[in-house]
């Protein structure tokens, strides 16, 4: 039915297959949607948001998605800037899942700003003295890199490819990709920093608040790290979760294996930064305020040190110990550990720093505020997880988002290539590959 | 926000955060810029070399 539009030399499963997807996910979107207009409309009343939780479940999923996207600057960074040239490999698709994760991140700040009609509010009348405008700024600039990052996957769709002016234009903007990478990673630097900087200047807060270097804390650098460190394993885990549904493999080991290594690397010299940082909040900062480690950790129902335990050890030494060793991360069963939990790390240290922050009694009088998010809430954070779904089944479908893919999975007529570039050098037109 | 703005002031904060959010915007417009001034030059030249 769609078979013009599929690359050439791939296999597809039927599209009425495809369309049963889609229409879950599809359903699942539009629960979102519906609590998003609710949120619109009634306004955040919906929510269990209040005086103690202006951040709640909404900016945990923000910033876990921003770190999470942040796969696609470092691997942009590595390829284009470092030159790192197996990663153009899986670049697209650590474009397509950053696209993803900072559009959700856009949409979930578009619901809980709760009047987005006045979004622009942030540009024009911007408080030049807030982190958070950094952020925004930097944010929306990055998601235009992102999309224009991914805007030649698009023109390279069999039939888009075919008119001459989007041909030239794919074409013109890969030539100069180098910059927009350039420009990304520039931005993701200080938008991943802002958002930890955020939670480093709060100094009525001891939990959060650190010291740092000029006007930066050191949160500011931990997080741009962790995202940097984080992000390429959530674009792996994706990568073996697309593997798993289709049954083909879609990236060779090289490629995977190098930015597991990459990944883990950067996981290891965090969890040092981060150890140290943790020594001496425990043991110097929050004592200077009053308080001791274990006073952030006790007398409450959720924020036990598991979660310390969880965050720093099961997510963070766990998954550099096996990334970093040769033989352990070159197991698969290994490697798929290591990158969940990798996720989960992070995931959890955006909600430490998020959530946690919020909850821990800072005045004699206080207790600790524990909070549960409402439907709407959990609806609209679901929200992305299926667009993401849908706008990864589309592009995996009609896209070619595996360069390798065809070499990988050869099928009958069309005979495996060794080259993954789909331009030629004449300026000829060629059909789309996959 | 622009310096001709009412709340603009000339002071390092509002230079540094409009000033970087705008030298962002230049290379993102001046890329995409050329990129689809080069790509019309190119169709147009693909075209006359057809005709």
């Amino acid at each position: 039915m769609d078979s013009a539009l599929i690359p050439k030399g791939v296999k597809r499963c039927p599209f009425w297959q495809f369309a049963l997807f889609i229409g879950i996910a599809g359903l699942i979107a539009l629960w979102g949607v519906y609590a998003m207009f609710l949120c619109w409309f009634k306004a955040l009343n919906q929510t269990n948001m209040n005086d103690y939780y202006g951040f709640a479940l909404w900016i945990w999923a923000d910033l876990a998605v921003i770190a999470l996207g942040g796969g696609a600057f470092f691997s942009g960074f590595l390829k284009y800037v470092v030159g790192k040239d197996e990663l153009k490999n899986i670049i697209n698709y650590a474009v397509l899942i950053g696209f993803i994760c900072y559009s959700s991140a856009l949409l979930i700040l578009a619901i809980d700003i709760g009047q987005p009609l006045r979004g622009w509010f942030i540009f024009w009348h911007a408080n030049v003295h807030s982190m958070l405008t950094e952020v925004a700024f930097c944010l929306s600039c990055y998601f235009a890199v992102l999309t224009i990052e991914y805007i030649p996957l698009v023109l390279e769709n069999r039939q888009i490819d075919k008119i001459p002016f989007f041909h030239n234009l794919s074409h013109n903007m890969h030539e100069i990709m180098g910059i927009f990478a350039a420009t990304g990673a520039f931005l993701s630097f200080f938008h991943q920093g802002s958002l930890g900087g955020v939670a480093g200047v709060l100094y009525g807060r001891p939990f959060a608040y650190r010291e740092g270097l000029f006007i930066w804390p050191w949160t500011f650098f931990l997080f741009t790290w962790s995202a940097a460190a984080y992000g390429p394993c959530f674009t792996l885990t994706l990568t073996k979760l697309i593997e798993k549904i289709t049954g083909k493999k879609l990236v060779k080991d090289n490629v995977i294996d190098l930015l597991a290594k990459i990944s883990g690397w950067m996981i290891l010299t965090y969890m040092v930064a981060k150890l140290i940082d943790t020594w001496y909040w425990g043991s110097v900062l929050a004592p200077r305020a009053g308080f001791h480690f274990t006073d952030f950790y006790s007398n409450n129902a959720f924020y036990g040190q598991w979660i310390v335990f969880l965050e720093l050890f099961l997510g963070g030494i766990v998954p550099a110990i096996i990334l970093t060793n040769k033989g352990m991360r070159q197991n698969s069963a290994l490697l798929t550990l290591a990158i969940v939990l990798g996720c989960i790390g992070v995931c959890t240290n955006r909600w430490a720093m998020v959530c946690q922050v919020m909850a821990v009694p800072v005045l004699p009088f206080e207790q600790w505020q524990l909070y549960i998010p409402s439907w709407q809430e959990i609806a609209t954070t679901i929200l992305p997880v299926a667009y993401g779904a849908i706008l990864i089944a589309i592009s995996y479908r009609y896209l070619p988002v595996f360069p390798q893919e065809r070499e990988l999975n050869p099928i009958d007529g069309y005979a495996p290539i060794e080259s993954e570039n789909t331009h030629s050098e004449s300026g000829e037109l060629q059909p789309a590959i996959a | 926000m622009f310096p001709f703005n009412f709340e603009w002031a000339w002071d390092m904060s509002h230079m540094v955060f409009m000033g970087g959010l705008w030298y962002a915007l230049s290379i993102i417009g001046a890329g995409m810029t050329w990129c689809i001034a080069k790509t019309v030059i190119d169709t147009m030249k693909n075209e006359e070399e057809h005709h």
